[in-house]
């Protein structure tokens, strides 16, 4: 689609040691050092790093990178972008899309010259009612994450997982169940998709949780009735469900829950032998990142006859896109999947 | 009920850490399906089920019709097991609408199926169902479910949802074959009780209580008596037209490891025993049978290097009589009058240990420090032969235990209750070079609040940490007890010690102190020379 005399986006997207560099435009996106520019996708701490100079973003991420990292550590200057309005800078227009991973996570859209390139971020395909869909942009260049890129990760539905929480839930009501997830993004769409289940009760928080689910609710995501579990009695969690982060959920603060049942809520309970190596009782498979077959839908949707590979397992999917007639390219990105499930969870 | 129903059975099975977690899902396993597929269930768990057309390589062979090869090869790689990455990277062909088997229809299919036809009949079988039902398929059909059900727990779980004794039905067990409906009728109360004829059946061994102190000032010598307690397995041997079986103590069936015993029982009787490796008439300790232990064949070799025998205890059948209604000392002339005329090789009898009175007989025991003995069984002259754990009737009385102050290496966390504890510990003593050797690991003995003490002490005191095992300060100094210490050449220090388990916590005492590796090597009982 690119016109014939446009430049192939290699010759002004550069891998450069603190992330991809767009030199026309002057500005890194998601950069793993400290910069003058930053454009950042999403919220999540291997993608939004403190102390960028001017910082470019959805309402939503900037809100919930000054919320983390305090006033002023999350860009001396942040500028806002609204989904579906552009920008010029130094003639490269930039425009942000839905990417569908957590609140406020966009594909950051590039045309030079005639060129586009599309950075996804982290992103998935499955409804997530916290935040708005991704969207597809047809793009020259495609950069995508693989965190999931085998075909034995294919994620069940969503729903069908919350089901069988609540169906677990209704056999120990006794016990408390709590459940390991990722304090940004997974933990507020299991509360969402708990009460779009029908559970109407509270549901109690580890302390690390608290304070992103206040953000969440500031931008107009409800959440129904929260609790701290930390204050709560053991009798009180009875037939409770506990919201987590994972490396707590098998280890001493948990022996405050009642008999607990261990879940946890990520892609990588899909595969049984892992989930159990873990101590989990009950696996969730439930993921803010796309599956093998969201990754190949995406690439064809996206139409890019080249597709860039930022963290995950490269040589499969690059292997399966060179079936379809992609070419892929691995960026080896450092310092990408070491916030949510995008790092492989250590056996506990 | 169809496969998938099996196949949350499994999933739940290998997640619940619990026994009583099992049990309860065995239980209502049981009281919800129906015949036969609850049979044929309870024969997959329990490993009763083998196809010899649906081997591991079938699987693999129409995953890779059906997959790239490349990316089978990095998902196995991934994933680690065939069974798993098969299951989760199947794609079910497009417009397929055929329910899913029934666990009795997989079962009959596979019995009648031509080998060559196997394969396209398990592709088809998979195309109906979901990851979770496709690895319950392939892992029942290649055999190896691994859930954490024992034959024994099955039992259990049995008699727990029909009320009937575990000792019943284990004594039926072994007449039965899957689908087991009679044993299901006769559960529910349908039928009588199944009858297994000439078939090898396992009859449950009676067993003892531990001898506390306060129970000794009761025994009066004259109403009692003695044998060696060896440190080897109890086995029942059941030999006659039907067959012949030696069953370990839960009642599974060990023919197979000992082709060499199994030969030597060229009798009809039931006989109860212990099983040892015995070189030149000296039992050889307990590590010499480990390597015979657990095994589906065994070499030449093995039986050569590590000879397997019997010490006799009792008589339970003679040809079709049953002698366990007879007092002790009735059975016990019965078994010396048959020794003495079937002769079996490999096949001695436990001799009565004779004793005047209970004190001469703790001396006895206290003197016994053969690695082949554990202490001394104390048998009611006037008891009959009856199944389980009868208080009053025998005794054990183990020697007591050695034990060696010793310094906490390594810890690891604990499953299920224990889970978010550091309760398996590590421990070693000096080398005569000053370095600390391993020498054991002990997860009991401690009291709950020594353990949340020990578990506080290494959070403090991690040095190192290598996936769920922490390396710990040298800080601590542990006395551990054990049954024995035998040579060892799994071990770095050249030693193994039997039922290792923490007696105290010495926090009073500092680790150079510890013990030496030489103190320990004084314990062993099979040094050379």
């Amino acid at each position: 689609m690119r016109p014939v005399n446009a430049p192939h986006p290699e010759t002004w997207l550069k891998v450069t040691p603190s992330g991809l560099y767009c030199e026309p435009g002057g500005f890194f996106i998601d950069p793993t050092r400290a910069v003058d520019r930053a454009v950042i996708s999403h919220g999540h701490s291997d993608h939004a790093r403190p102390g960028h100079r001017a910082v470019l973003a959805t309402r939503e991420t900037l809100a919930i990178m000054t919320a983390r990292m305090g006033e002023g550590r999350a860009g001396e200057t942040q500028q806002a972008l609204p989904f579906g309005e552009a920008l010029t800078i130094n003639g490269v227009r930039v425009w942000l899309r839905p990417a569908g991973h957590v609140l406020g996570s966009a594909q950051v859209c590039m045309e030079w010259r005639g060129s586009r390139a599309v950075v996804s971020g982290d992103y998935k395909r499955q409804r997530d009612p916290t935040c708005a869909p991704f969207e597809p942009e047809p793009c020259d260049v495609f950069v995508t994450e693989a965190t999931f890129a085998l075909p034995v990760f294919r994620h069940p539905l969503p729903e069908a997982e919350i089901a069988r929480l609540l169906r677990s839930v209704a056999l120990f009501p006794e016990r408390t169940h709590v459940v390991g997830c990722y304090s940004l993004g997974k933990c507020q769409r299991l509360i969402a998709m708990l009460r779009q289940a029908g559970w109407e009760g509270p549901v109690h928080l580890h302390g690390a949780h608290v304070a992103l689910c206040r953000t969440y609710e500031e931008l107009g995501v409800p959440l129904g009735p929260l609790r701290t579990a930390t204050v709560a009695k053991k009798d009180d969690l009875k037939g409770a469900i506990v919201l987590a982060p994972p490396s707590a959920v098998a280890d001493r603060w948990a022996r405050r829950l009642a008999e607990p049942v261990v879940a946890v809520a990520s892609g990588w309970m899909r595969v049984r032998q892992r989930a159990k190596q873990g101590g989990v009782e009950l696996p969730l498979v439930i993921s803010d990142h796309a599956d093998w077959d969201e990754l190949l839908a995406t690439a064809a949707e996206v139409q890019a006859p080249e597709i860039w590979v930022t963290h995950g397992r490269e040589d499969a999917l690059i292997h399966a896109l060179s079936l379809r007639g992609i070419r892929g390219r691995a960026l080896h990105l450092v310092g990408r999947g070491e916030e949510d499930e995008g790092e492989e969870p250590a056996a506990a | 009920m169809s496969l998938p129903a099996f196949a949350e059975l499994l999933e739940r099975l290998v997640f619940t850490p619990g026994r009583n977690g099992k049990l309860a899902l065995l239980r209502q396993w049981f009281a919800g399906q129906p015949d036969p597929d609850r049979g044929v269930g309870l024969a997959a768990l329990t490993e009763e089920l083998r196809f010899a057309a649906a081997k591991p390589a079938v699987i693999r062979e129409i995953a890779a019709e059906r997959t790239d090869p490349e990316l089978l090869r990095l998902s196995y790689d991934y994933v680690g097991d065939l069974a798993e990455t098969v299951a989760l990277i199947w794609q079910p062909r497009a417009g397929v609408n055929a329910p899913p088997p029934t666990l009795s229809e997989v079962v009959e299919a596979l019995e009648t199926t031509p080998k060559a036809e196997v394969p396209a009949l398990i592709a088809g079988w998979l195309d109906t169902l979901d990851a979770g039902g496709r690895l319950a398929l392939i892992k029942l059909v290649t055999g190896g479910l691994r859930v954490g059900v024992s034959a024994r727990l099955a039992r259990v779980a049995l008699a727990e949802w029909s009320g009937q004794a575990v000792e019943e039905i284990e004594e039926v067990w072994h007449g039965v074959a899957p689908p087991y409906v009679p044993l299901f009728r006769w559960l529910e109360g349908q039928d009588g009780r199944p009858d297994p004829r000439d078939a090898p059946i396992f009859r449950p061994l009676m067993l003892a209580h531990p001898l506390e102190e306060a129970d000794l000032a009761a025994l009066r010598a004259e109403e009692w008596r003695a044998e060696w307690k060896w440190d080897g397995i109890r086995v029942q041997l059941t030999s006659g037209p039907g067959g012949r079986r030696l069953w370990s103590r839960g009642g599974e069936d060990i023919s197979a490891a000992f082709p060499d015993i199994l030969a030597a029982m060229d009798f009809h009787a039931v006989l109860d025993g212990e099983l040892l490796v015995v070189r030149e008439g000296e039992v050889a300790p307990f590590a010499d049978l480990q390597q015979r232990l657990n095994r589906k064949t065994v070499t030449a070799r093995m039986q050569r290097e590590f000879p397997a025998a019997v010490r006799l205890y009792d008589l339970l059948f003679d040809e079709h009589e049953d002698l366990r209604p007879l007092p002790f000392d009735a059975r016990r002339a019965r078994l010396e009058t048959w020794h003495a005329r079937a002769a079996p090789p490999r096949m001695e009898l436990s001799g009565l240990v004779p004793f005047g009175s209970i004190d001469a007989l703790a001396r006895l025991r206290d003197g016994a420090r053969a690695a082949s003995i554990e202490g001394l069984m104390l048998k009611r002259a006037d008891a009959p032969y009856v199944a389980g754990r009868v208080k009053g009737l025998w005794w054990k009385w183990k020697r007591d235990p050695l034990t060696v102050d010793a310094v906490l290496m390594y810890a690891q966390r604990g499953h299920g209750r224990r889970s978010s504890f550091y309760s398996d510990y590590t421990f070693g003593v000096w080398r005569d070079d000053g370095e600390l050797v391993p020498i054991g690991k002990a997860y009991s003995g401690y009291t709950d609040e020594e353990l949340a003490w020990l578990d506080r002490w290494i959070r403090n005191n991690t040095v190192n940490r290598f996936g769920p095992v922490r390396e710990v300060e040298r800080g601590l100094v542990l006395e551990v007890a054990f049954d024995a210490a035998q040579l060892s050449t799994r071990h770095k220090s050249g030693v193994a010690l039997r039922f290792p388990r923490i007696a105290r916590i010495r926090r009073d005492k500092p680790v150079e102190e510890a013990d030496k590796l030489a103190t320990v090597m004084a314990l062993v009982e099979n040094r050379p020379g």
